[in-house]
């Protein structure tokens, strides 16, 4: 295929009208022994009816194209309406730059508007930005500011955050400055936070719900935080806020957090959507793009990027944070989302899932061997104790056209027999008892085994 | 009533309602039970608007951008190609769309192929030895660049002393701040009058406590260094490594590698070079490409191949560690994976071929009107000043915002900031003769507007959605957000204010 629309008459024209005699006079500054002189060795070209058969394929070798599912940990399977596809397929949208002419992207900038105006309401925030790349770095920007903010450098991650997230974290910080306090039967102890709390302690994060799903307690461990001097970062999952109580009305500083459940899919991970809200008194040294309302000669209302001083094309070096592109079209999706969900709608999607997930739970504690890891309140995840490995539980759902949940056993050895199981609004009750049917299979006596084959004693 | 441009929360009211739900078929259970009646919040004061007036909000504001498919959107250093409609097709398939980032590799092995091909083809094209798809944007591949360059100086037992990082005046905004986010310094150098990099200020800024240059090949003002093969080797006598942002790297596909070059690693920026969407702002892709000796260091976890059955590990004691919640983003790496076996070894040689041409084609006609500071023959992107209209009252931004009523975006403008004025064009290869040729007219017609009725373009634009709007008032005012401050009701479908 080729995209390039020049004959080769015109070409001959423009070299004549550039005044050069070959195309290859115009790279006099290329090094001739470092230019390559044989074609590159990449496949193709593929015809858009090859595209369609190799990428067919490819995408059907992924169980997620004939199975459903039952896994989160930060990335989910909600529904997304019709009417946020067509509207983020328009190339008025997709194929817009930046909107750097303000006068010519209206479009995009009053859309982050609203995709701020609505952040900051379900976080209880005064303000919110434009996007992040995704949660874990959402919650390193929330850091870095709190370390600018307080002159301090000390992160103390409370409780069950996702293990990428702390990952993230230690590659950002080099390694420095970072506690982690253990859960405590899953839930951040506010007494073990507090005790590790001291004057060179920049900020407190936690996640909310956590990695397992459970309802921390914010009000006490930002109270703990502003005791001891530090900021306090929530990392939260924008569907549960529709029914939790936001970070922002318990004086939370920050509430950043993945917004994929909001209008976008799993896509293995990316584009996600970070968001980042904070209070007012931290909008000078908040990272990203922010559009604000004013008005132009005529008086007529209008939307600007504004604040671009704090940003690195203007400040280089001296930047807030050295984020340029972000993810403005999935930002674009969750603003439409949360339009068309609305007040109501986003509720009872939170509310779908909550039942749901609390119904899946019950039953699963009831099969034999099996039994929640965790006795504290949970959202729309949970962790499952499994009388087998868990990603034998894994096994038995691929054959049953369920993806079961998510293999703990990847981040500690020693979560090796818990699954961490997600029910959102999409899944039926027929979905649900298949999952249970592989639970079943899974711990029967003589399942087939995807590991060694050995029972796990419990 | 003026239904003109309202917001979401100025329409509909309590009863309007999107698309509905299931009823719930489990049995329901108190809420306060199930989350504990102190943690349900009160309120959330969201909008309340029926599925056919939110179609049509977002639908009307759609009208108010402009784009590439409607027209030329010539911002220098930004890559405004067309974005193949296939590529968003594939990335759309069940398959990868439904995909699950922590799904077992067994689950995953066509996501997972989707990343291998474009690991190895990326290292093709930019000839290195392995790449990682991992960084979200090209920002965020130059901080994973800058911390494998730390990790390699570290490993050699240089990481204390070598804390400096060479940049040249003419690069990109993210450099610096990149620089400043690993806990590097920044070395800015003056560029040579050429435009291009003075080999004796490198030189004289080179020392012991240097871990890195960081270049833009070609630079933004659209010229390939002369004096890079004296530049590399000469920074690596020194014992830096040497960086390249590949943000015009459209420039090279098919002509010359950076590795090929001396370049230690790059990233890539996808939404540009490899076609995928800008998405009025976002999401991109900044892979890196990296030299052997650089490969221990590369973000976890990679994908390896082990007999044909694809994996992802982490068992990398040397790697930087994670930059990414999961494997970047995968959706923009399967269209730029698409483009690329679309194009094939010659449609992608014609890429950079056809991107230089229309360049040069387009900067010896504009240099018949406007100042061009740096005369030299250009690769895929030029930049003018507009210094020669200020005699007119005129400066660049004027003529910018008068380029808006012709149907074209503006380039970009004041960058790089080296050249007073400037005007930094970019055509790339997917525009037409007759597209250039529009474009050219619509400026030389400014440029005989400043002469003969400035205010027309102090008063640009005049045929855009809205005209100039007030900057100052915004960051003075700074209303962020609807209904103000937090935790207040929003006026949430008041009536619309009449302009």
């Amino acid at each position: 295929m080729s995209f390039v629309g020049l004959g080769p008459e015109e070409e001959t024209r423009m070299l004549k009208d550039i005044g050069v005699a070959s195309f290859d006079e115009l790279l006099g500054a290329l090094p001739k022994k470092a230019r390559l002189e044989r074609p590159l060795a990449v496949p193709g070209p593929l015809s858009e009816i090859e595209q369609r058969r190799t990428f067919g394929a490819w995408a059907a070798e992924n169980t997620a194209a004939r199975a459903v599912s039952f896994m989160g940990a930060g990335a989910y399977d909600h529904f997304v309406p019709a009417a946020v596809n067509a509207i983020a397929m328009r190339s008025e949208f997709a194929t817009a730059y930046t909107p750097y002419q303000p006068e010519v992207a209206q479009g995009s900038l009053t859309a982050i508007f609203e995709f701020q105006s609505m952040i900051a309401e379900l976080t209880g925030m005064d303000v919110a930005n434009a996007s992040l790349y995704d949660g874990a770095t959402a919650v390193v920007e929330a850091v870095l500011l709190a370390r600018t903010q307080t002159g301090r450098s000390g992160v103390v991650v409370a409780g069950a955050l996702h293990p990428h997230t702390i990952e993230v974290l230690r590659t950002y910080l080099d390694g420095q400055g970072l506690t982690v306090v253990a859960d405590r039967g899953g839930v951040a102890s506010v007494d073990d936070v507090r005790a590790t709390l001291g004057p060179d302690v920049a900020c407190v994060v936690y996640q909310y719900p956590n990695f397992f799903g459970l309802i921390e307690s914010p009000a006490a461990l930002h109270e703990a935080a502003h005791a001891a001097g530090a900021l306090a970062i929530a990392a939260c999952d924008p569907i549960a806020l529709a029914l939790l109580e936001p970070p922002g009305s318990s004086g939370a500083d920050m509430a950043v957090g993945e917004g994929q459940p909001l209008g976008n899919y799993p896509s293995f991970g990316g584009p996600a959507l970070g968001f980042f809200a904070c209070r007012q008194s931290l909008v000078r040294r908040m990272p990203g793009r922010l559009t604000a309302e004013t008005v132009d000669r005529d008086g007529k209302r209008g939307f600007v990027l504004t604040l671009q001083t704090r940003e690195q094309h203007i400040r280089r070096e001296k930047a807030t944070s050295n984020i340029c592109t972000n993810q403005g079209l999935l930002a674009l999706r969750a603003t439409v989302y949360m339009g068309l969900m609305g007040k109501e709608g986003l509720r009872d999607v939170a509310t779908l899932c909550v039942q749901k997930t609390h119904w899946a739970a019950a039953e699963a504690a009831k099969l034999p061997g099996y039994r929640l890891a965790h006795a504290a309140k949970f959202f729309r995840e949970f962790a499952l104790e499994c009388p087998v490995p868990a990603r034998d539980v894994i096994a038995a759902g691929r054959a049953k056209g369920v993806l079961a949940g998510v293999d703990l056993g990847r981040f500690k050895k020693e979560w090796e027999r818990w699954l961490l199981v997600t029910v959102t609004e999409q899944r039926s009750r027929e979905e649900i008892e298949r999952w249970l049917d592989a639970l079943r299979a899974a711990a029967a006596p003589n399942a087939a085994r995807a590991s060694d084959g050995t029972k796990v004693a419990r | 009533m003026n239904l003109e441009r309202r917001l979401l929360n100025e329409q509909g009211g309590p009863g309007h309602r999107g698309p509905s739900l299931p009823a719930c078929d489990v049995p329901v259970r108190p809420l306060a039970e199930l989350l504990g009646a102190a943690s349900l919040r009160d309120t959330l004061a969201f909008p309340q608007v029926s599925e056919p007036e939110v179609v049509r909000h977002f639908i009307e504001l759609s009208t108010l951008n402009h784009h590439i498919d409607r027209g030329f959107y010539p911002l220098g250093s930004c890559t405004m190609k067309h974005n193949p409609k296939i590529n968003d097709e594939i990335a759309a398939l069940p398959g990868f769309a439904q995909a699950h980032p922590l799904a077992a590799d067994e689950d995953s092995q066509g996501a997972l192929r989707v990343m291998w091909e474009l690991q190895k083809i990326l290292a093709e094209i930019t000839g290195f030895a392995a790449v990682t798809t991992q960084p979200a944007a090209g920002a965020q591949g130059e901080m994973t660049g800058l911390l494998m360059i730390r990790a390699w100086h570290r490993s050699r037992g240089e990481g204390a002393k070598r804390t400096r990082v060479i940049v040249p005046d003419s690069a990109h905004g993210t450099n610096p701040a990149s620089v400043h986010l690993v806990g590097y310094e920044t070395v800015t150098i003056a560029s040579g009058e050429r435009g291009t990099v003075s080999v004796d200020a490198l030189r004289a800024a080179l020392d012991e406590r240097t871990a890195a240059v960081m270049l833009t090949v070609p630079n933004t003002l659209g010229l390939f260094e002369p004096s890079i093969l004296d530049v590399t080797r000469i920074a690596h006598e020194a014992g830096a490594q040497v960086y390249m942002d590949g943000a015009n790297l459209n420039a090279l596909v098919g002509l010359v590698r950076p590795g090929d070059l001396g370049f230690d690693l790059m990233h890539i920026n996808v939404h540009k070079t490899f076609s995928t969407p800008h998405g009025g702002g976002g999401p991109g892709a900044g892979p890196v490409a990296v030299a052997a000796h650089l490969v221990p260091f590369l973000p976890v976890p990679i994908v390896e191949d082990k007999g044909g059955r694809l994996s992802l590990t982490s068992d990398r004691p040397h790697s930087v560690g994670r930059v990414h919640s999961f494997h970047g983003n995968f959706g923009i790496l399967v269209r730029a994976l698409t483009y690329i076996l679309g194009l094939g070894p010659e449609g992608l040689r014609q890429v950079s071929r056809t991107a230089i041409l229309n360049a040069n084609w387009l900067m010896r006609r504009l240099a018949r009107t406007y100042d061009l500071p740096y005369p030299e023959a250009c690769m895929h992107e030029f930049v003018l000043s507009g210094r020669g209209l200020r005699k007119y009252g005129v400066k660049t931004l004027d003529v910018a915002k008068r380029l808006l009523d012709f149907g074209v975006h503006a380039p970009t403008v004041y960058f790089p900031l080296i050249v007073e004025e400037a005007l930094m064009i970019e055509p790339t290869e997917t525009e037409t003769l007759d597209r250039l040729e529009h474009f050219a007219e619509a400026m030389e017609q400014i440029a005989e507007e400043a002469r003969t009725d400035a205010e027309r373009l102090h008063d640009a634009p005049h045929t855009t959605p809205v005209r100039r709007l007030d900057e100052g008032r915004a960051a003075r005012e700074l209303k962020l957000r609807w209904g103000g401050a937090a935790h207040t009701t929003p006026k949430a479908n008041a009536e619309p204010v009449a302009r």
